[in-house]
C-alpha cells in the first residue's frame, strides 16, 4: 500500500530535499525500511547500530505516536501518512 | 546581593533608577546567583586528581532555567530604551524555556506574552505556558525552531506598534545578560581559578556573554561550544548551527577555542547518571554540556572546568526515553 512519509527539515538533506516520500509498505517498519533503502544515508540518523529506532525519534501514524500503537509492527492502511518528528531545537542556551 | 546590584548585573546599561525597581524588584532580583557545584562522583576515576569539574545549576532560577537571565535582560533593556511600553505585547519564538521566562517576567511587569512554539514542544512546557496565560501560536513541528522564528517575524511585521518582538537570537541584551551575571558569578565562585568554560549552543547567548566576560578577566580561559553532533538529534533546545538559521549574536571568532558535537544517546546516559550518582535531576541539554566538559577535562592534568546546566529534569518527565536505561 502507498504510504506518504513526511520528512522533517533537518533530514531533507538526505532525501534530495524531498519533504514527502511515498513508498509501498504494509507496516510502519516496512515503510521506514523502504525509506532508508531508497536513501541509505538516513539509516544512521533513524536507527542505532543494532537496527533499532533511535530512542528520540518520534514516528506518528496520522496523529498517533507509534509507541502507543504496535510500534514498528503497526499495520498501515492505504494512503496513510507517516510523520518523522525531531526533538525540538533552538534556544536552551 | 542588594536589588539594585542584581538589576545592574542583568542589564548592560548604567545602573537602574529607583523607578525601575518599583514593582519588580522582588521576583526579578531572584534571577541569577545560582549554585555552582563540584561533580565528584562522575569525575572519579576518569579525570586526573588535580582536575576539578563544576556545573552551574540554572534550574535554581525562579522560572526554572538559564533563560530567566536573557528574558529579564531583554525586557528591562527594551523598557529602558522605550521599545516596550505599557499595553504592548511581548512576542518571540522559543522552544519553551525562554517563553516560560518571558511569561514570568512579563506577568511581573504587567505585559501579555505571545509565543511561537513548535507543536512538538513537550507537554510540560505547554502546560506551564498555559498556566501563565501565554498566547501560544503553534508552528509546524517538521520545521522545528526555525519555523517558529519565521512565524514570529511575520506576526511582528503585521503590527509593530502592538508587539515588542524580543528576537532573542539577534538581541544583544541576550548575551549581555550573561556578560553581567553568569560570567561574574562563575569568576567569583571559582575565586578566579577557572581555566576552562564549556557551554551548549541554542541562541548562543550563554556562551557568548559568559565567554566574553571570562576572557576579559583572563584571556587564557579556554572556551568550548557544544552542539548536537548531527542535524537530526534528541538534544532538546540545542542548535546544529551548520544546518539551522544561525543566530546573529553567535560570533565565535576569538571566543571559541574548541567546538564539540555531542552525541544524543551518550548525553542521555549522563543525564541519568547525574540523577542517580550526583543527585542532580538535570535536563537533556545538561547531559550534552557534561559530555563535552568531560571530554575537555580528560585532556588535562590540572585545571578547573566549568559548565552550565541550563534546566532541570522535571521539564522532561513526560519523555520516558530520557529516563529509561
Amino acid at each position: 500500500m502507498a504510504v506518504n512519509i513526511h520528512i522533517p527539515t533537518p533530514l531533507r538533506v538526505y532525501t534530495e530535499r524531498q519533504a514527502t516520500v511515498t513508498v509501498e509498505a504494509a507496516t510502519v517498519g516496512e515503510a521506514l525500511s523502504a525509506l532508508t533503502t531508497r536513501y541509505p544515508n538516513l539509516q544512521k540518523h533513524l536507527r542505532d547500530g543494532e537496527g533499532k529506532l533511535r530512542s528520540f525519534v518520534n514516528v506518528y501514524l496520522g496523529e498517533e505516536d507509534i509507541r502507543f500503537l504496535q510500534k514498528e509492527a503497526t499495520p498501515i492502511g492505504a494512503n496513510a501518512d507517516l510523520t518523522i518528528v525531531p526533538s525540538i531545537a533552538g534556544g536552551a542556551a | 546581593m542588594d536589588a539594585a546590584r542584581r538589576l545592574d548585573l542583568l542589564t548592560s546599561k548604567p545602573g537602574p533608577t529607583d523607578e525601575w525597581l518599583a514593582g519588580c524588584a522582588g521576583l526579578i532580583c531572584r534571577i541569577g546567583d545560582t549554585p555552582l557545584v563540584r561533580l565528584k562522583r562522575i569525575a572519579e576515576g576518569v579525570l586526573a586528581p588535580n582536575v576539578e569539574l563544576w556545573a552551574k545549576l540554572e534550574w535554581f532560577n525562579p522560572g526554572g532555567s538559564v533563560k530567566d537571565r536573557a528574558a529579564a535582560g531583554i525586557i528591562l533593556d527594551a523598557e529602558r530604551r522605550g521599545l516596550l511600553r505599557p499595553g504592548m505585547i511581548i512576542l518571540d519564538s522559543s522552544s519553551g524555556n525562554t517563553g516560560i521566562a518571558y511569561a514570568m517576567v512579563g506577568a511581573a511587569r504587567g505585559y501579555k506574552v505571545k509565543l511561537c512554539l513548535p507543536a512538538n514542544a513537550n507537554t510540560e512546557r505547554k502546560r506551564i505556558l498555559s498556566a501563565y496565560g501565554v498566547d501560544v501560536v503553534f508552528t509546524d513541528p517538521l520545521e522545528g525552531s526555525d519555523g517558529a522564528i519565521l512565524k514570529a517575524r511575520e506576526i511582528a511585521a503585521s503590527n509593530p506598534e502592538l508587539y515588542f518582538y524580543c528576537d532573542q537570537y539577534s538581541n544583544e541584551a541576550n548575551w549581555k545578560a550573561h556578560f553581567h551575571s553568569t560570567g561574574p558569578e562563575i569568576w567569583r565562585d571559582t575565586g578566579g581559578r577557572i581555566t576552562h568554560f564549556v557551554a551548549t549552543l541554542g541562541t548562543s547567548g550563554t556562551f557568548m556573554g559568559t565567554s566574553r566576560y571570562l576572557k576579559a578577566r583572563n584571556r587564557d580561559v579556554h572556551c568550548t561550544t557544544v552542539e548536537p553532533d548531527s542535524p537530526f538529534h534528541g538534544l532538546e533546545g540545542l542548535k546544529h548551527m551548520e544546518t539551522a538559521i544561525v543566530p546573529p549574536i553567535y560570533q565565535p571568532d576569538g571566543l571559541a577555542d574548541l567546538a564539540l558535537g555531542a552525541p544524543t544517546e551518550e548525553s542521555l546516559v549522563l543525564v541519568r547518571r547525574l540523577a542517580r550518582e550526583e543527585g542532580l535531576l538535570a535536563g537533556i541539554s545538561s547531559g550534552a554540556a557534561l559530555w563535552a566538559a568531560i571530554e575537555v577535562a580528560k585532556t588535562l592534568t590540572q585545571g578547573v572546568v566549568v559548565t552550565i546546566f541550563p534546566d532541570g529534569g522535571n521539564r522532561y518527565l513526560s519523555e520516558p526515553h530520557v529516563w529509561e536505561g
